[in-house]
Order: structure tokens, then sequence, then C-alpha cells
């Protein structure tokens, strides 16, 4: 049978889309999954544009300003909108410089546990054997200490600052990048197109990295994404506790740790910072949900 | 489950325990900077007094030794001597236990009322407002950075409000014999209604600020697994008998449900332990927590080791113990 040009241009046009481009396709038409997507992007404008954006130096201390209050409260005015910390600095210059922080650490940590995680992941699954046994029990074993109590660990060995917070949270976090992907590969090794590329004659380099790889990418998404919010609030709570990022520099925990001696007088200063950290946990939360059911509905419950 | 499995599962625990202490070693021992000197460094000591120290800690022996030594003395419960305490690293953390202990039964329970609750009503009203609303509450919860939302209630309860105290366990005012620890049943055995009352304001904050996240948490899986639940054919048979409603709900679809809810229970336990660091610190709670962060500044890296491999063998345990009352509970994976 002859099929007429002009339909098979069509069939041309019809090619399946890779599970990735499938998905974000997908997560497009979700309008609360723009919309947090969008909030996301407006954190990260203001952290890469910050030493334009931020209307004062974020270290500059006026004593005369000291616990000044936000613009619409007694006392405040709009060239610091809202408000100054116990030193007199302007908080909101510090929210948008604090954002580089936060976003900085959860970008890197994601980053790095995501390619340690997939190629650990990948190799445990593909080879098995006594590779397998022996990611799996490190995977065990970091497993077996609550997150938090890891880092404060990690940290207080090495002490603070923000080059040891990301150590300290990578250590940790690859771990669960790496059982999905073990997982993903485990299946997918028993495929027939694995199967294939191996009659084929391609090794296992190859097979790893171009048949399996592309097709554990969306797992590896979504993972990243939801860690990314715990990430954030990992550091927050790292600098909180004053094992993060050291003073002047300005981090969320650490405003809001800052905020705790003014409580009773000055109010702002321990709250707004962690109204950005909020702000940008749920927005990523809400994101991760989207990518979640746009790339798995399966995954998600009911 | 059979005795067989049993002892398999126990057996597979100890490569965990293993490398758990084997971390928790290596964190101590590869840190820059040499234990002798910091505990000499207020004092002049001779070149030979350093070496006797360090033949006295064993720190001149090879690092597989020290790994032994250090093994076998924490079977025994001997985590060397606190610096800053002066005494016995173990006794200054179990002196703090009952604090930490009480506070995370408290918050637990918290989170059990409030999640079980809601997540049931989530399940039945699918679909609903509430249900939509219900989902949103919880991915709040999920979101709350757990030491700003403790600085809030502090805030409106303490500041504002007036109406909870704010800082330790129990008021000035109150002296109880400690027979326990927990002041909770300290001050029941004293038959102190007043002090009774006091801790308990002085736990509400706290407790809430570590339980709810967990609540949020756990109000998730109590819903899918409610619905799951619902949408089974046992439960349209058991409405097609003409059973009342609220005795389908309740007795049979429910007690189903809660199997998922109790692992994730015994495991977001073991994750309080590290929540405990940062509400203890908010609330300037005398618990192991607000030890182990004091500790860390101070320098006194015997007790802060002491505290991680007790913080992460509590957690093994406690995943361990969700992963057998899963099998327990659920005919399904009987082995």
């Amino acid at each position: 049978m002859s099929v007429p040009a002009a339909e098979a241009a069509k069939v041309q046009d019809l090619r399946p889309l890779s599970p990735l481009r499938l998905g974000l396709a997908r997560f497009a038409a979700n309008r609360t999954g723009l919309v947090s997507a969008g909030v996301i992007l407006a954190f990260v404008v203001l952290a890469l544009a910050a030493p334009w954006l931020a209307p004062h130096d974020p270290g500059e201390a006026d004593l005369f300003r000291r616990l000044q209050p936000p613009a619409w409260a007694e006392g405040g005015e709009w060239a610091f909108p809202l408000g100054c910390d116990g030193l007199g600095r302007d908080i909101l210059s510090r929210l948008v410089w604090g954002a580089r922080i936060s976003l900085f650490v959860a970008a890197m940590v994601i980053g790095l546990a995501a390619v340690i995680g997939t190629l650990a992941g990948l190799a445990a699954g593909y080879f098995r054997g006594w590779i397998d046994t022996l990611v799996s029990r490190l995977v065990d074993t970091l497993l077996g200490f609550p997150y938090l109590v890891f880092a404060i660990g990690l940290m207080a060995m090495m002490g603070p600052g923000l080059h040891n917070i990301v150590l300290a949270l990578v250590y940790k976090e690859w771990v669960f990048t790496c059982r999905v992907v073990r997982g993903e590969t485990l299946a997918a090794r028993e495929q027939d197109y694995v199967e294939a590329a191996r009659a084929l004659g391609c090794g296992p380099g190859h097979v790893m990295l171009r048949e399996i790889l592309p097709n554990v990418l969306s797992p590896v998404l979504v993972v990243a994404t939801f860690r990314m919010a715990y990430v954030i609030i990992m550091e927050a709570s790292l600098s909180f506790l004053g094992l993060g990022v050291q003073p002047p520099t300005p981090s969320w925990g650490a405003m809001v740790a800052d905020g705790r001696d003014f409580l009773v007088d000055a109010w702002w200063v321990s709250t707004t910072p962690g109204l950005a950290i909020l702000a940008l946990v749920l927005a990523i939360n809400l994101a991760s949900q989207g990518l979640r059911d746009a790339f798995d509905p399966r995954l998600h419950p009911s | 489950m059979s005795a067989t499995r049993l002892v398999e599962r126990l057996l597979q625990l100890l490569p965990v325990l293993f490398g758990v202490s084997l971390i928790v070693f290596l964190m101590i021992t590869l840190t820059p900077g040499d234990p002798v000197e910091i505990m000499l460094a207020d004092q002049r000591a001779t070149p030979e007094q350093v070496e006797a120290l360090r033949r006295d800690l064993g720190l001149d022996r090879t690092l597989a030794e020290r790994f032994l030594v250090f093994l076998g003395n924490a079977l025994r419960g001997d985590f060397g001597i606190s610096f800053f305490h002066r005494r016995p690293v173990w006794d200054v953390i179990a002196e703090r236990l009952p604090a930490t202990i009480e506070l995370t039964l408290v918050a637990l329970l918290v989170a059990v009322a409030v999640a079980i609750p809601l997540g049931v009503i989530a399940a039945v009203r699918r679909d609903t407002w509430l249900d939509r609303a219900l989902s949103a509450a919880s991915l709040f919860g999920v979101s709350l950075p757990g030491f700003w939302f403790g600085i809030l209630l502090i805030l409106l309860f303490a500041v504002e409000l007036r109406l909870l105290p704010v800082g330790g366990r129990i008021g000035y005012a109150y002296d109880i014999p400690r027979t326990t620890g927990f002041l909770l049943i300290d001050t029941l055995l004293a038959r102190d209604l007043a002090a009774f009352r006091n801790v308990v304001a002085h736990l509400v904050l706290p407790a809430i600020t570590l339980g709810l996240p967990t609540a949020a948490l756990l109000a998730r899986v109590v819903r899918s697994s409610m619905a799951e639940v619902l949408a089974s054919d046992y439960i349209l048979f058991a409405e097609a008998k003409g059973l009342p409603r609220r005795r389908v709900l309740l007795l049979h679809a429910l007690k189903n449900a809660l199997i998922p809810a109790v692992t994730v229970t015994a495991i977001e336990t073991g994750q309080l332990l590290g929540g405990n660091m940062i509400v203890e610190t908010v609330f300037g709670w005398p618990g192991l927590g607000r030890l182990v962060v004091e500790s860390i500044f101070a320098r006194n890296y015997p007790l802060v080791q002491a505290a991680v491999l007790l913080f992460a063998v509590t957690y093994v345990s406690l995943n361990f113990l969700a992963d057998l009352l899963y099998t327990a509970l659920n005919p399904k994976v009987r082995l």
C-alpha cells in the first residue's frame, strides 16, 4: 500500500516526545505548578540581581536606626520598607542577599547529590554483585541517621561555613537519588531495549549513560525538586543554630535567630525572614507536587 | 512472623549498626584539631605531659585499634569524660534524657491526635472543598520551618496574649522531688496539681512546634490509605449489608487504613529526635537536644559523639520496629 506524501509528513510530526518533554508539557498545563514555578523564578532573579535590587548595603549598620519598625508602622519610613534589625541594618536588603545563600546551598547540594546519586545508583543497579552490596550498605548506614542529627554532627566537627554546609548535606542527600535510580535501573536492565543495546556490542558505560540514563531522568528531576524544599529548611535550621554561614553574611535562618533577642520590642526582625523561607519552600513543594503529577500520576495519592 | 524471620531481620540490623558506629567514630577522629590540645588549651603542659595524655587516651594506637576500643566502650555505655562537666558523658546524657523523651512523646501524641481525625475526614469527604483545604493546610505544615513556627507561637501566646509560659519545663516556684525525671509523672506522684498544670502549660508550645509538621505528614498518609481502603470491595460489601456508616468507617476501614500510619509514625518519631535540637533551643528546654547544641559550641566532642550515636541507634531501632509492626499488622505481608 502506498502512503501519500502529505500523510507521511504528518506521521513524521507525531514522533513520540521523550518522557522528560512529555512530562514538562503536562506540567506547563497545570496552573498551580506554573504559578509556583514563577515564585521560585522570582526568588532566583532576586538572588542573582541582589547587588542591584537591594536598596541598601546589607552589612551597613546604623545604630540610629536600631530596631526601626517597618514602613507602615509608626516610626517607620519607606526608605527602609521592612524596618531594621538590632544593628540598624536594612532587613529588606538582608532578605534579598539572604536569598543567595539559600538558593546557592540548595542548588549546589541538590546538583551534587543528583550527580553522585545517579552515578552510584546506575552502577549499583546495572552491575549488581559487590558494587551493589557496597552501595546499598552505605545507603542503609546513612539512612540510619536522622538527617538533622547527621548534619549537625558533621558541622560540629567540620566547623561552620558555606562550604561545609554544602558538604555536610551532600554526604547524606545523594542517598535519596541513589535509591530511586538503583530501583529504576534494576527494572530497566531487564527491558528489551537494554538487551538490544548489549546485543549490538555496546559497553556498560554506553548502556548506562546513553540507554538507561535518559529513562531515569524524570524520577531524578522529581526527587530533586521535592528534596530541594527540605534542603532549604535544613540550611536555614543549621544557620539558625549558629552552625551555618557566619555573620555578617546574611542568611535567613541566622536572621530569625538574631531577632529572638528582640521578640518583645521588635517582632519584625524574626518574623520577616521566616516568611521568606516559608514562601520559597511552599512554592517549591507546590511545584514538586505538580511535577510529580505530570511525570507519574501513579506516584500521587488518590 | 516466624522466629527464624525475626532472627534474620535482627542480623540484618548488625551491619547497619556497625556502619553507623564507624561513621560516628570517623566524624570525630578525622576532624582537624588535636583533642589533646583542646583539653590542655588553658594549661601549660610540657611535651612529656602531652605525650602521657596521648597515651592515656589511646591516641598513639592505630585507627583500627582505636575503633575497636571505641566500639567496646560504647557497648558498655562508656563514652569517656565530658570535658566541660568533668563527669562521665553517659551520666550527663542520662540526666537530660527524661526531658527530651517527655517532650517527644507529648509531641507525638499531638501529631496523632491531629492527624488521624483530619486524615479520616479528608478521605471521607474526598474531593470536596474540605479535603482541598486540609491538603493545602498539610502542605503548609510540611513547609513551615520549625524554629520560626516556634517563635511565632511564642510571640502570640507568650508575648501578646500572655497565656503560656516560655523557657524551661516548670516554674521556679514549684519544688518537686525528681523521682522519675518525667515531670508529668513526678508532679502527680507529689500530688501537686498546680505544679502538674504548670508543667503542662510549659509543654504546650514546644510540643505543638515539634508535633505539627509530623501531624501534617501523617494526615496525608492517613488520608491516602483511608481513601484506598474506602474504595475497596469489602467496604462496599459492608455497606451493602446495611451496616451503619459510622461502624463501617471506624471498625472496618480505619483498622486497616492505620497500618501505614503506624509505620510512618515510628519512622517520624526518629526524625523528631533531630527536631528536638531546634525546638529545645527555641524554647530553652533543658533536654538532650539543647545539650548537644551547647556542647558543639563548647567543643565538647565526646558528648556530641555519644549523643549522635544514641540518636542514630534509636532511629535505626525505631525503623526496625516500624518494619516489625508493619509485618505484624498487615496480613498481606505475613512471611
